[in-house]
């Protein structure tokens, strides 16, 4: 029989004040396990989400807005660049992919973004390691064709073969007459890519009023041979949401004046098309390093690494939340781990004669002290135990409204390493701790007198 | 075994700072494997002496030697070890663990000696003293003779030179007060271990053929 079955003993024998403590300890942990798992998840879509390309290239301003725009749809986009530029930098031979993005579009209810993009974006990993995978249907091959995420379709029920038109610039009260047909849906990602409609570069640009006006086309095409800046900003006719397609904006375009919707995909001019950003995988993780600054020097775009921007984001905001949250369940532990200590404490007042019979059995008072710090002990880990399945059971719960309400996928069995690293051995510091003092006390038993309690 | 005290002086500081002397006892001896009653009123001392042959209380002065070792002058953890592995204790009130069943009261015993996984010993000495069909009760669950039967079965669990009893009938209803101390006897008997039996029943002291009164050796107020 050793000191863990005592111990276990004691614990039993007070089941109703054992099993409230431990329960005290298990809310405090189940806590710390959901902020742990909550926040792995998130900073786990930003870095992963980020990780598949080694550059964005977007027009000049903020990198984190270029960054938070192109990959996880979120802000307005910066400005957009010239086609050419594009071009040049796609023949360029240390790059591998370079992925237009066009932005500013929406759904007609405004939910969810649409990118123009070209078909080779399915063909490259989103996140190393990961491949688009299609749930039905096949990747973009012709104009008006439309790729949905996982979410799209799960919101608006669209199947393989449904039509549907879009906002211009985000504005719900300027719907383009062209409607896209939907080809392919893909499996979910949890990434942003889930709540996206990817429509054809050509397409889009076959919409009427995409495309720039050809006289300004030429004027910039012909600033950025010069070699003049501004090549690009400002645009002369911005909107509401930014982004292509911004000259036809509803608030200075007539609605009868709206130029008519095309049958099918045209044939657009190079100078007459931007991108708003351009996802590069370069060929090595040396040629993004060098090209990097070589970008930025130029008067045209920035590149933005989106590591390095994410980082950046988690470090200064999610990360204090974080460590804000953390910090909070850290002193729920403490305070339950204060509740163990005064009910162990308490229990010692009528436990002296228990004591003083396994003294007088040739207990060491070292072993007694070992026992009621076992004691503390064992309540602590089996608060840690059902604390941690009941905070992922929690987050479980939790998952498809978090997911419902913010499209974030929550995997509710991933296992956390701060739980291993972080909860469990300051459970177990926390429990030898409160286990001093009724350690001591038990100690410091006199068996004499103990016997005669 | 033998036990043999000498020169033993005990006394308490009271609450109020006076010192209650408790034990003056110039030379006591128990042979080996011999049984005996010490005979006296309470309050006289008994339990307090059975503290020292235990080395549950240390005297003041002088020498308990028990198999030729000075138990008063080891170390705490080295009179631990020795009672636990030396001699067995039966109480008045029994002293059994409530939370652990029969068989685990005489198990937590033999672990505090070492011999914690000889669960077949334990099984075999709780029925030798009739409680084979208890095994997995707990104290609550048993009558005062089965508890104090299982108070026996574990003073003898490790195997001891010496077993102190004391007022091991006081608390055990009549009809059991005799096979209790039949039990404890025999065992005793059986096994050559050495009995020292303190009470203040002159019936149970009647059945030892030694006999002592603790006042006709211990001068508490002797100079």
């Amino acid at each position: 029989m050793n000191l863990f079955t005592i111990a276990w003993k004691s614990i039993k024998q007070r089941a109703l004040a054992s099993s409230l403590t431990a329960l005290s300890v298990a809310l405090g942990v189940a806590l710390m396990v959901m902020v742990l798992v909550i926040n792995g998840t998130v900073t786990r879509m930003f870095s992963q989400s980020a990780t598949g390309y080694h550059l964005i290239v977007g027009a000049k301003g903020s990198p984190m807005q270029l960054v938070l725009n192109t990959i996880y749809f979120m802000d307005k986009p910066i400005e957009n660049l010239p086609y050419k530029y594009y071009e040049t930098l796609k023949k360029n031979s240390a790059v591998l992919h370079a992925i237009p993005f066009n932005l500013g579009d929406t759904t007609q209810d405004g939910r969810f973004r649409i990118v123009g993009t070209i078909p080779e974006y399915f063909e490259v990993e989103y996140i190393p390691g990961k491949h688009f995978e299609f749930r039905d249907g096949k990747a973009l091959s012709d104009g008006f064709e439309a790729v949905i995420g996982a979410r799209v379709a799960r919101a608006y029920g669209w199947k393989i073969g449904s039509e549907f038109p879009i906002a211009h610039g985000g504005n719900l009260d300027d719907i383009h007459a062209e409607k896209f047909k939907v080809v392919g849906i893909l499996a979910p990602t949890g990434t942003p890519n889930d709540r996206a409609v990817f429509i054809h570069f050509d397409g889009f640009y076959s919409i009427a009023g995409h495309e720039k006006p050809l006289d300004e086309a030429r004027a910039q095409d012909a600033a950025l041979n010069s070699g003049d800046a501004p090549i690009i900003l400002p645009n002369p006719k911005p909107i509401e949401g930014g982004g292509v397609g911004t000259v036809r904006a509803a608030t200075d375009v007539p609605k009868e004046a709206a130029p008519k919707p095309a049958a099918g995909p045209r044939k657009i001019a190079s100078e007459q098309k931007e991108v708003t950003a351009i996802l590069l995988q370069m060929k090595s993780d040396t040629l993004a390093y060098l090209y990097a600054p070589r970008i930025n020097k130029a008067p045209v775009a920035q590149a933005a690494n989106p590591i390095a921007q994410i980082d950046r984001l988690l470090r200064d905001l999610v990360g204090s939340v974080r460590t804000m949250l953390l910090v909070l369940t850290g002193l729920i532990i403490i305070v339950s781990g204060i509740s163990i200590f005064v009910s162990i404490y308490n229990s010692m007042a009528d436990r002296r004669r228990e004591i003083a019979i396994m003294r007088a059995l040739g207990a060491r008072r070292n072993t007694v002290f070992s026992i009621i710090v076992a004691e503390a002990v064992l309540l602590c880990m089996i608060g840690w135990l059902v604390g941690t399945l009941l905070g992922h059971a929690l987050v479980f719960v939790a998952a498809p409204i978090v997911e419902a309400r913010s499209d974030v996928l929550i995997d509710p069995w991933s296992f956390e390493a701060g739980e291993i690293w972080y909860i469990l051995p300051g459970i177990l510091l926390l429990s030898i701790v409160v286990g001093l003092i009724p350690g001591f006390t038990a100690y410091r038993v006199d068996v004499a007198r103990g016997l005669q309690e | 075994m033998s036990l043999i005290l000498q020169e033993i002086r005990k006394s308490y500081r009271e609450p109020g700072g006076t010192v209650l002397p408790i034990l003056n006892i110039r030379r006591f001896e128990l042979a080996s494997g011999e049984q005996m009653a010490l005979l006296g009123p309470s309050g006289g001392g008994k339990t307090t002496l059975l503290n020292v042959i235990a080395g549950i209380t240390t005297p003041d002065s002088g020498s308990v030697v028990i198999d030729g070792v000075d138990i008063a002058k080891l170390h705490e953890v080295g009179r631990d070890r020795f009672r636990s592995k030396k001699i067995g204790f039966v109480f008045q009130t029994f002293n059994l663990l409530a939370a652990f069943t029969a068989l685990e009261n005489v198990l937590v015993g033999m672990s505090f000696a070492g011999l914690g996984g000889n669960k077949k010993r334990a099984e075999e000495l709780l029925k030798h003293v009739g409680l084979g069909h208890r095994l997995h009760h707990r104290p609550a669950q048993m009558s005062v003779g089965e508890q104090q039967r299982v108070a026996v079965a574990r003073a003898l669990a490790n195997q001891p030179s010496l077993v102190l009893a004391d007022e091991p009938t006081a608390n055990v209803d009549p009809a059991n007060q005799q096979t209790i101390l039949d039990l404890i006897r025999a065992n005793c008997r059986e096994r050559g271990v050495s009995l020292l039996v303190v009470t203040h029943s002159l019936e149970a002291a009647g059945q030892f053929d030694r006999v002592d009164k603790l006042s006709e050796f211990n001068h508490p107020r002797a100079a």
